[in-house]
């Protein structure tokens, strides 16, 4: 949708709007101050609009340099009494849980906004994890919006919770709702304020132990005074069909199990679930009493059905509760209208008048699997990794931890440049522990810009403290590429548009103590090999930061070059060196020769691959 | 009654915008819509794949069997989307391939276009296929070829949004530039499938 739309001040007008735009929208009508991110999809877009918008809504918007750090940012923002917001993907609470714990029991004068976007089925992430376990271990107010509409309606809800508790809230959405459209009536738009805020030492903010006894009790008692409020909110609704059978449900589920129960005309009653921690327990209660049986639907984990259990349990209930528990729901990956209408027939035997789906053709169909991009700057740096180890001749493997980017398409043949990836900043942690419990095996490990400034700056030092030995490559294009091309703290511009000072990747590196530091643009391929080679001699930490801009970022670069790159056909000795070992996409075998298509950017890597001149560069 | 529009192809083909344009569209016809977008890997090279459905359902999602109509931008894609599809099922379908970039590294060969339509026209009710590339280039520009795939499924029979409201839609979401060339390859996108 349209910036001046985002903007508009009027109430009551209707646009199709993505989860995040509604995320956006909800924020700026309730009146928003600050908001601090890093970058991850399934939220990204968020940031990135706030990034277009920021300065003319009047409202401080920064890439932090990691989740933790955001966190921090708006949790003492709002301590000064404004509204803020910080939002990530679902493995970003990791990063942030240390702090996110504490600023429960400290509380916020004014009223901080998380939310956090679970990826089930992993469409871009590490795991399924639920950020519903988080709210319980911190005891923070935790809501379960189903659908555009609902992520800006609840975002007022929740500020208002926040406001009334002192305490920070959670939004948690699914990759299904975040990135879902539907239309969105808009609210009336609060003027913010920015840099108003007042820090007042009125009351404690210091949970030295002493202190955190009694902030952990009254954070306990707030959240059995919001149970309360959970059982009334108007968030959790039961749809009653007079029924006795019913579904429990919330979230991006609840709108396959609506659609299921519709268009089947199926005699059920809902208890729809959008205020889920505290969980309500007087309403599922009475829930369970109208119901001789229930089935829980949620997305991942069998939060609100272990809930429900208990509730069965603490009260002695004879309704009997199916869920995943019991097998009639997976406990991995989303759902979808077949898994959900499969296990409310399980429940219910009504007979199935969907249409019979096609069966999947016969014919076999090429894959179309994400890869680097033609020209990518990771790809020259991944061919020269493998030319350099494949020259050692080895009897044992190499090593070669990654980390979370573009970069970890590594991965594919014929580079095999990633062995071993856990998380933000792992590569470098991990080195260590191979480094020491290993002998004569190379490691190479890669991890991109925004991903040092994230987590890579500490187990960096502990790599050099500790005397290891590895080979260290920081993959500096310029830019968070996987996300869609966020700023970082290497780049000198800031989350507000505004000019700032770029950190220098090679001067923390030569801070810290490495000794071997290697800057060099990867595109000189016959450089990087040697440089590689180098590295692997050394005895110690190297690091080699291959820099060069992603060409997201480098496109006017790109146009300026007036030459395309051709193949001369008398020279090619058909080795296919060009294929086989660099794979560039633009590089191709039709009818036993090699072309180079018009997705080609012209970096010339191929040029410097070919061992017999064959291409070159045209005029 | 919900009608239910599967849309797939490759990234940077405009598949998004299309189905913006679609959904906004249905918004102006005061039509119930959702839809869902796949983002992140997928402007690598990979698939992308939208889901529409205008009419009663509140999820966005399209169970399997489901689609009332396939616009894909891609002939190989159009096969993937089948499990979507049924007996009763239209599929608009743009006959230039886009080779997968890792195919020198598969097993596979990209199948015959004419293989991929005769496979098509077995499994569902009718088969369009138009060379929108072709038709976006002699409209006077390359990306035009969404416009050129808008402009088809317009002249399918149920079709629930008129034509006159998608052209509205589309001239509030592109820029006022290439608006001409734009709507050039609209038309004849409706006429490549209105014969």
């Amino acid at each position: 949708m349209k910036i001046k739309e985002l903007l508009s001040p009027e109430k009551g007008n209707e646009y199709f709007m993505l989860g995040n735009e509604a995320a956006v929208r909800g924020v700026l009508e309730c009146g928003l101050s600050l908001a601090a991110t890093y970058p991850g999809t399934p939220s990204s877009e968020i940031g990135d609009i706030l990034y277009k918008i920021a300065k003319s809504a009047n409202v401080y918007f920064e890439f932090s340099s990691n989740e933790k750090v955001a966190v921090e940012v708006a949790a003492a923002a709002a301590s000064t009494g404004l509204r803020t917001f910080s939002f990530m993907k679902h493995v970003g609470v990791n990063v942030a849980s240390d702090s996110l714990m504490s600023s429960a029991y400290i509380g916020v004068e004014g009223s901080f906004l998380l939310l956090i976007a679970d990826d089930p089925s992993t469409f871009s992430s590490q795991n399924e994890q639920d950020t519903r376990h988080f709210a319980r271990q911190a005891n923070i107010p935790l809501f379960e919006p189903s659908n555009p509409q609902e992520i800006k309606d609840y975002i007022h809800y929740a500020y208002d919770i926040s406001d009334e508790y002192d305490l920070p809230v959670i939004i948690r959405t699914t990759t299904r709702v975040s990135h879902m459209r539907g239309v969105v009536t808009t609210d009336e738009y609060t003027k913010n304020t920015i840099n108003a805020g007042e820090f007042k030492n009125e009351r404690l903010h210091v949970p030295v132990p002493e202190a955190a006894r009694v902030m952990h009790k009254n954070l306990v008692e707030k959240i059995n005074v919001l149970r309360e409020v959970s059982n009334g909110s108007p968030l959790n609704k039961i749809i009653d069909n007079g029924a006795d059978i019913g579904i429990i449900t919330s979230g991006g589920a609840y709108n396959y199990v609506i659609d299921v129960v519709n268009q089947n005309n199926l005699k059920v009653n809902i208890l729809k679930i959008g205020f889920s921690h505290p969980y309500p327990e007087e309403l599922v209660k009475q829930f369970l009493e109208n119901n001789r049986e229930v089935l829980v639907v949620e997305e991942v984990d069998p939060i609100n059905e272990i809930e429900t259990l208990a509730i069965v349990g603490k009260y002695n209930l004879q309704t009997k509760v199916h869920g995943k528990r019991d097998g009639t729901l997976s406990e991995i990956f989303e759902y979808n209208p077949n898994i959900v209408f499969d296990a409310l027939r399980k429940l219910l035997n009504f007979e199935d008048n969907r249409p019979t789906p096609n069966e999947k053709s016969s014919i076999q169909l090429p894959s179309r699997p994400a890869t680097l991009c033609a020209g990518c700057p990771h790809r020259a740096a991944y061919y020269s990794a493998r030319q350099a180890i494949n020259s050692l001749n080895l009897d044992v493997e190499s090593i070669h931890p990654s980390d979370i980017g573009c970069y970890t398409l590594g991965i594919a043949p014929p580079y095999n440049m990633a062995n071993y990836l856990m998380s933000m900043g792992a590569s470098v942690g991990t080195s260590c522990g191979f480094s020491k419990s290993t002998e004569n095996q190379p490691i190479i490990s890669f991890i991109g810009d925004s991903t040092f400034f994230h987590a890579g700056i500490p187990p960096l030092i502990n790599a050099l403290h500790n005397k290891n030995k590895f080979t260290l490559v920081i993959l500096d294009n310029r830019i968070t590429a996987m996300t869609g091309g966020q700023t970082n703290p290497g780049i000198p511009v800031d989350g507000m548009g505004q000019e700032a000072p770029a950190i220098s990747i090679e001067k923390i590196v030569r801070a810290i103590g490495v000794e071997f530091v290697e800057e060099i643009n990867p595109l000189n391929v016959n450089k990087m090999i040697e440089v590689y080679k180098e590295a692997l001699k050394y005895e110690g930490v190297s690091v080699i930061i291959s820099k060069y801009p992603c060409n997201l970022i480098n496109k006017d670069d790109i146009r300026s070059r007036k030459y395309r790159v051709d193949v001369n056909q008398d020279k090619c000795i058909h080795c296919r060196k060009c294929i086989s070992q660099l794979a560039c996409p633009s590089i191709n075998l039709v009818d036993e020769k090699i072309t180079i298509d018009q997705s080609c950017i012209k970096c010339g890597v191929c040029i410097d691959v070919c061992p017999v001149d064959a291409i070159y560069r045209k005029e | 009654m919900t009608y239910n529009i599967y849309i797939c192809g490759i990234g940077g083909q405009g598949i998004i915008k299309t189905s913006i344009v679609i959904g906004q569209t249905a918004l102006k016809e005061k039509q119930h819509v959702v839809m869902s977008e796949i983002h992140g890997m997928s402007q690598r090279g990979g698939v992308v794949s939208t889901e529409l459905k205008i009419g009663e359902d509140e999820s966005p999602i399209i169970q399997q069997g489901g689609a009332d109509l396939i616009l894909a931008f891609e002939p190989v894609e159009a096969v993937r989307a089948l499990e979507k599809s049924n007996k009763e099922t239209v599929v608009v379908v743009n006959t230039s391939i886009v080779l997968p970039s890792t195919i020198n590294q598969q097993d596979v060969d990209y199948p015959e276009v004419d293989e991929v339509i005769k496979e098509l026209e077995s499994k569902v009710a009718s088969v369009h296929p138009m060379d929108a590339n072709k038709i976006a280039l002699t409209a006077g520009h390359p990306l035009s070829m969404n416009m050129a795939m808008l402009g088809a499924v317009t002249a399918i029979d149920n079709f629930p949004l008129s034509k006159e409201d998608i052209i509205t839609t589309m001239k509030e979401n592109l820029p006022p530039k290439s608006i001409d060339i734009n709507l050039k390859a609209f038309e004849m996108g409706y006429e490549a499938c209105n014969k």
